[in-house]
C-alpha cells in the first residue's frame, strides 16, 4: 500500500496535464457537438428536402457507427488521403461529430415540444425565420434540452477515454501508467473512478446551474435552491415541472 | 363605421381553395372586405372561419385562388396562367400590414411584457428602442395595464395576457387586425374587460377588423357587417342588426337560435 502511495505521489506531477487534456477534449468536443447539433437538429426539421435529407443521413451515420471506429478512422485512415490532424484535434472532432449527432435529436425533440402557437405568434409579428428561432423558439427549447444534454456531456467525458488509443496523454493514460507502476489494478482503477467522478460532478453542477438559469428566464423560476444546483441527479425535465407549476 | 375606402378592398379572396387532405374546407370562396370595415364571421364549428383568418396570416397555405391585400397579391399570383407561390421576401412586405390576436394569447414566455411588445417593432419595422418603448407604454395604457411593463407574462392572468397580446399586435400598426375567438379561453368575468379594450380600439382607430366571436352582443356593437358561413361558403351576409334580428336563411336562423339559446 505504501508503494502504491509512493507511485501515486510520483505520478502526481503528470496528473494536471492529463486532466487538462481530458478537459480539453470534453469541452472542445462539447462545443463542437453543440454546433453540430444545432445545424443538424434544425436542419432535420426544415421543409426543404435538400436540407432535411442530408441532415438525417449524417445524424444516422454518426449515431450508427462506433466512436472507436470513428476515432481510428480519423487518426489512421484519413492521413492516407493526405489529411492529417493532431491527435487532440482528432479526438475533439470525433467526439463532436458523434455526440453532436445524438444531441441533434435532443435539439430537434425540444424544438418540437415548443408549442406551435409560439411559431405562429412569431409569424404574425412578421419576424424573420432566423430571428424567430434565435429570439423566440431556441430560448424556450434550451430550457427543455439541458437535462438531456447534461447526460450526453457526461457520456462524452467518459467517451474521451478512448483517446488514449491514439497516443493522447489524457486522464485514462495517467491511470494506465499508475497501474503499470503499481501493478495494483484495484488501487489504480479506484483512483480512476474517483477522478472521473469528480470531473463528472463538476460538469453536472455547471449544467444544473445553466438549467436553473434558463428556467428562471422563462419565468418558471423556482429560485435556485442549492440542492438543485449541487444535486447529482440530472434535473427533472422542465416539462414536468411546468405541469406541476401550473397547478400550484 | 363607414366605408373609407378608395375603392380597393383591404382584403379580397378570389376563388380561394383550401383542403386538408380530402377535406375540402374552402371551395372557391369569394369575398372582400373594404378598408376600415369591421366584419364578424359567424357559423357552426368547422365551417372554416379560423381557416380564413389563418390563410390571411399565412399560417396555412391555400391550394388555389388568390388572396389580395390592398390589391396586392399576398401568397400566390398568376404568371400567365400559371398559379405560383410568392417568395417569402415579398410576402413579408404585405404581411406587415396584417396582425393577429390568438385565442391562446401566445405571448413569448422568455420575454417580459415590454419585450414582447417591442420585439417586432424594433427588429421588423426598424424603430429605435426608445420610440418602440414609448409607443408600447402608450399601448399598455390603452389596454389598461400601465404598471405591468416589466412583468413576466407567466405572472399575468389570462385576461391580462390577452390585453398584452392585443397591445403587441397593435404595436406593429397593422392595417388589418384578425381576432379569432380572443375571449374564448378567458374566465367569464374578465371577458368584458377584454371586449371593452377591443371596443375602444374599434372606436378610436380605422383598422380593418376581421373577427370570429361567439359574443353576439359584442359583434353587434363593433361590426358593420356579419358573414354567416357554412361549409366554407357564405350563406348570408347582412349588417348586424338585420342578421341578428331578422335572418333570412334557414341555416342562419338555426345557428343563431342555437348560439343565442333562444
Ligand atoms: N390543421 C388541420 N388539419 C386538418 N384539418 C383541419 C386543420 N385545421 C382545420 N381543419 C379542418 O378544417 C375545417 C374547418 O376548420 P376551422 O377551424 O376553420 O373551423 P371553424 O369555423 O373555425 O370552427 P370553430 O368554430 O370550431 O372554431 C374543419 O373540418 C377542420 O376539421
Ligand atoms: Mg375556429
Amino acid at each position: 500500500m505504501s508503494d502504491d502511495l509512493q507511485a501515486l505521489i510520483d505520478s502526481l506531477p503528470d496528473l494536471g496535464g492529463a486532466v487538462l487534456v481530458t478537459l480539453q477534449m470534453t469541452l472542445g468536443g462539447a462545443v463542437l457537438a453543440m454546433l453540430v447539433a444545432l445545424v443538424l437538429g434544425f436542419g432535420s426539421r426544415t421543409r426543404s428536402l435538400w436540407v432535411r435529407g442530408p441532415s438525417r443521413v449524417v445524424i444516422e451515420f454518426f449515431r450508427g457507427t462506433s466512436l472507436v471506429v470513428q476515432i481510428f478512422w480519423l487518426f489512421y485512415v484519413l492521413p492516407v488521403f493526405g489529411f492529417k490532424m493532431e491527435a487532440l484535434a482528432v479526438a475533439i472532432v470525433a467526439l463532436g461529430l458523434n455526440y453532436g449527432a445524438y444531441a441533434a435529436e435532443v435539439v430537434r425533440g425540444s424544438v418540437e415540444s415548443v408549442p406551435t402557437g409560439q411559431w405562429e405568434a412569431a409569424t404574425a409579428l412578421n419576424l424573420g425565420p432566423f430571428h424567430k428561432i434565435r429570439r423566440v423558439i431556441f430560448p424556450q427549447a434550451w430550457a427543455l434540452m439541458i437535462p438531456q444534454l447534461a447526460n450526453l456531456l457526461i457520456q462524452l467525458l467518459k467517451g474521451s477515454a478512448l483517446a488514449f488509443y491514439i497516443t493522447l496523454h489524457d486522464l485514462y493514460w495517467w491511470i494506465d501508467e499508475l497501474q503499470r507502476d503499481t501493478r495494483d489494478t484495484f488501487f489504480s482503477y479506484g483512483c480512476g473512478l474517483v477522478l472521473y467522478f469528480v470531473i463528472a460532478y463538476v460538469l453536472t453542477w455547471g449544467m444544473n446551474w445553466l438549467e436553473e438559469r434558463a428556467k428562471r428566464r422563462l419565468g418558471r423560476g423556482t429560485r435556485p435552491r442549492l440542492r438543485d444546483v449541487f444535486g447529482l441527479k440530472p434535473g427533472v425535465p422542465t416539462e414536468v415541472v411546468r405541469v406541476k407549476g401550473g397547478v400550484a | 363605421m363607414t366605408n373609407t375606402s378608395n375603392g380597393t378592398p383591404a382584403i379580397e379572396f378570389r376563388d380561394v381553395v383550401k383542403r386538408f387532405g380530402d377535406n375540402v374546407v374552402l371551395d372557391k370562396l369569394n369575398f372582400s372586405v373594404a378598408q376600415g370595415d369591421r366584419v364578424t364571421l359567424i357559423g357552426p364549428s368547422g365551417s372554416g372561419k379560423t381557416t380564413i383568418l389563418r390563410l390571411l396570416m399565412t399560417l396555412e397555405e391555400a391550394n388555389g385562388g388568390l388572396i389580395l391585400i390592398d390589391g396586392d397579391p399576398y401568397t400566390h399570383e398568376y404568371k400567365g396562367d400559371k398559379w405560383v407561390e410568392i417568395p417569402e421576401k415579398r410576402r413579408r412586405v404585405v404581411r406587415n400590414r396584417v396582425g393577429m390576436v390568438f385565442q391562446q394569447f401566445n405571448l413569448f414566455p422568455n420575454m417580459t411584457v415590454l419585450e414582447n411588445i417591442i420585439e417586432a417593432p424594433v427588429h421588423v419595422l426598424g424603430l429605435s428602442k426608445k420610440d418602440a418603448t414609448d409607443r408600447a407604454e402608450q399601448l399598455l395604457e390603452q389596454v389598461g395595464m400601465p404598471d405591468k411593463r416589466d412583468a413576466r407574462c407567466t405572472q399575468l392572468s389570462g385576461g391580462q395576457q390577452q390585453r398584452v397580446a392585443i397591445a403587441r399586435a397593435l404595436a406593429m400598426d397593422p392595417e388589418i387586425l384578425l381576432l379569432d375567438e380572443v375571449t374564448s379561453a378567458l374566465d367569464p368575468e374578465i371577458v368584458a374587460d377584454v371586449l371593452g379594450v377591443l371596443r375602444d380600439i374599434a372606436r378610436t382607430t380605422d383598422i380593418t377588423m376581421l373577427l370570429v366571436t361567439h359574443e353576439m352582443q359584442f359583434a353587434r356593437e363593433v361590426s358593420n357587417r356579419v358573414l354567416m358561413f357554412d361549409h366554407g361558403q357564405i350563406v348570408e351576409e347582412a349588417d348586424p342588426e338585420t342578421m341578428f334580428t331578422n335572418p333570412k336563411h334557414e341555416r342562419t336562423q338555426e345557428f343563431l337560435k342555437a348560439v343565442l339559446g333562444g
